[in-house]
């Protein structure tokens, strides 16, 4: 995807398209020759990306350095930079913590959150297939109309959501965060977007010469080719929608919260113990660390697939 | 042409039940396939929207979930409200803050990491590290830091010999704490796209610009900025929409949640919250979302006319207006419809036809 899209093509013209493919030639590692800029950055490229990266980090760090303390250690004008032993007694005031709920907001978060980007990627391919491979009347006004729903806020409808779920008597239950979630109008767009590149119409049209009908063609052409674009999608939708406060802090109860919710819950009290604060934020952030941990490559490159490209 | 009898001697083909549940399957099923997204659009996209107008011209009672109708009465309340402009003021002050160091930031990052260095995906996985925290968690993070006694920042500045802020009181300075929250999380997001776009621009630009004599800032700011217009439309008008719901972040900045002793860091959202699901009063709730969305549709239209000025478009380095250039293209494109229909009448058949 990081071939030159339509616009600079134009922008360029044929001969200039030309006169690139010559002058950046792949070297011997296959990487292009960055011919004025490429050579080597000096000191002030790493010393600027160091800073960035050390700001960064640096919230996760001081949220371990009070977590591991006690209440004092907030107050302390001298603050040793190194951590106190406090952590695990903290956490464990967290998970213990009446109020909170840990281990339910835990299995909720997880839970809804799995569930809609399951969903979410699913019904997005569907949808996207549909859009990129497959005519039929009205496609192209419905996709405009899908785009356009982005740009609505979510507090324009969440009084009339509410009053619904409580109509169905939903208030309370971790269904009302999981429902209005199941599909977005970005998934859609985005699996537009990259099956429409991705898959060769003769793919679609093989299949369909042996006999595949319209839903075996998805699942046999369409879903594989997919793979990589869901993948990302479920990445974003799985962070987003663990992320996600207003909402279910309307919506939920207090007893049976989502992490942002119980963590919310952690600073109510009119004493707050920041150590107690802090390591509950930690403790709700280890899951997406290491899901970061391990798929931040996929999320990073996902981000740079979905910009939109001058 | 061996193949011509051979066609013609075959049998008449039967229209059999197979093959027309599989034209039928052709049919329906694209509309099959997006239905689930617009069903549930229709339910809780659409339907609530409509609603919240319907709900805004009501005095709603929670009790009997009905309402009387009492026109603009919701709307006249809200707006007489000095609340409701305390929190317009915060939530623009908050959104300035944010949006314009975030995104020249995000620009300059981005700038830094479009250059050939070493462990590319390493500091690109470093720059959207707080992207996966929780706004909510970062809000508790750092309005630990920023607090008015044993804060980090305020220790900090009096260890310089500086006088402390008092990051909750004082109004700007509560809205500078808010914004760098924002900042936190969305700087590295906003970098990596604007990158992306970076990466797209050829190489060839800098170096034509680099014979030609042109500096480092130069080629920047004549080659960089202008490619990255539609981007920068893009990401402005996403942080637009996403900072001017701010709701998280000033809902955690204290335990009691309600944007300040005298409403400092209280923001539309975080009122549309109060008169909602503090005082319970729907009706104005719902004349809040609407105010506040059609707010939101201002700036967003204001923020792309602005852009679209400031931003030179690169393919536009002509003596022409867009006007002139407009119907310059019309004008082709009548030539060229004319020229098509004139000549070759057989392919616009087939096109229309199909």
């Amino acid at each position: 995807m990081s071939a030159p899209t339509p616009t600079t093509a134009v922008a360029l013209g044929e001969h200039a398209t030309l006169t690139s493919a010559i002058t950046t030639r792949p070297d011997r590692r296959g990487r292009r020759p960055r011919v004025i800029r490429g050579s080597r950055p000096g000191w002030f490229v790493y010393a600027s990306l160091g800073v960035v990266l050390a700001s960064a980090l640096f919230p996760f760090y001081w949220s371990f350095l009070i977590g591991s303390g006690d209440a004092a250690t907030i107050r302390d004008q001298n603050l040793s930079w190194i951590p106190g032993g406090n952590f695990l007694s903290n956490a464990a005031a967290v998970i213990n913590d009446p109020a909170v709920n840990f281990w339910r907001a835990l299995w909720n978060s997880i839970f809804s959150s799995a569930l809609i980007a399951a969903s979410v990627v699913f019904f997005s391919t569907l949808a996207g297939w549909a859009f990129a491979k497959l005519r039929f009347r009205g496609s192209k006004w419905l996709l405009v109309f899908v785009v356009a729903t982005m740009a609505v806020p979510t507090q324009l409808g969440v009084v009339p959501l509410y009053i619904l779920f409580s109509d169905l008597g939903w208030t309370g239950n971790i269904g009302a965060i999981i429902v209005p979630a199941l599909t977005s109008a970005f998934g859609v767009f985005w699996m537009t977007q990259y099956l429409q590149q991705s898959v060769p119409d003769e793919l679609i049209e093989a299949a369909r010469v042996d006999g595949a009908s319209s839903f075996r063609t998805f699942l046999t052409v369409g879903l594989p080719a997919a793979r990589p674009a869901a993948a990302m999608l479920g990445l974003f939708t799985f962070v987003s929608a663990w992320n996600n406060f207003f909402w279910p802090f309307i919506v939920l109860d207090r007893n049976d919260p989502t992490l942002p919710v119980a963590l919310s819950l952690l600073q109510s009290n009119y004493f707050v113990d920041y150590s107690i604060v802090l390591a509950g934020v930690l403790l709700s952030t280890i899951p997406l660390l290491l899901l970061f941990a391990f798929a931040g490559k996929q999320l990073v490159s996902g981000i740079m697939q979905g910009a939109v490209k001058g | 042409m061996p193949e011509a009898p051979a066609r013609r001697s075959r049998e008449p083909r039967r229209v059999g039940f197979g093959h027309r549940l599989s034209r039928w399957d052709l049919k329906l099923s694209p509309y099959l396939y997006i239905s689930p997204f617009f069903i549930l659009f229709l339910v809780t996209g659409l339907f609530p929207i409509a609603y919240t107008a319907v709900i805004s011209f009501m005095d709603w009672d929670l009790v009997r979930n009905t309402g009387t109708f009492i026109g603009f009465d919701q709307y006249a309340y809200v707006l007489s409200q000095p609340k409701f402009w305390i929190a317009l003021r915060n939530t623009f002050s908050i959104f300035l803050l944010s949006s314009v160091p975030q995104l020249l930031l995000a620009i300059f990052i981005a700038a830094m990491l479009d250059q050939n260095i070493r462990a590319k995906t390493f500091w690109r996985m470093g720059v959207l590290l707080p992207y996966v925290m929780a706004p909510v968690a970062v809000a508790l993070i750092f309005s630990n830091m920023f607090g008015d006694q044993y804060g980090l920042v305020n220790t900090f500045l009096t260890g310089l010999g500086l006088p402390a802020v008092p990051w909750h009181s004082n109004a700007f300075a509560s809205h500078l704490a808010i914004a760098t929250m924002v900042n936190f999380r969305w700087t590295g997001y906003n970098t990596l796209i604007l990158l992306a776009a970076m990466q797209a621009i050829p190489r060839d630009y800098y170096e034509a610009a680099a014979i030609d004599g042109a500096g480092r800032f130069r080629q920047f700011f004549s080659i960089t900025v202008p490619s990255l217009r539609p981007t920068l439309i893009f990401v402005i008008i996403t942080s637009t929409i996403g900072g001017l719901q701010i709701f998280d972040e000033p809902r955690m900045y204290d335990q009691f949640g309600v944007g300040g002793a005298n409403s400092q860091w209280l923001t539309i959202t975080l009122y549309l919250y109060d008169i909602g699901w503090g005082q319970w009063n729907f009706g104005r709730a719902a004349a809040l979302a609407w105010i506040l969305f059609l707010i939101i549709l201002a700036i967003g239209v204001l923020n792309l006319l602005v852009t679209r000025r400031l931003v030179r478009d690169e393919g536009s380095r002509t003596d022409l207006t867009p006007r002139q250039r407009r119907a310059a293209a019309r004008a082709a494109r009548a030539e060229l419809a004319t020229a098509r229909t004139a000549t070759e009448p057989a392919t616009t058949t087939t096109e229309a036809t199909r």
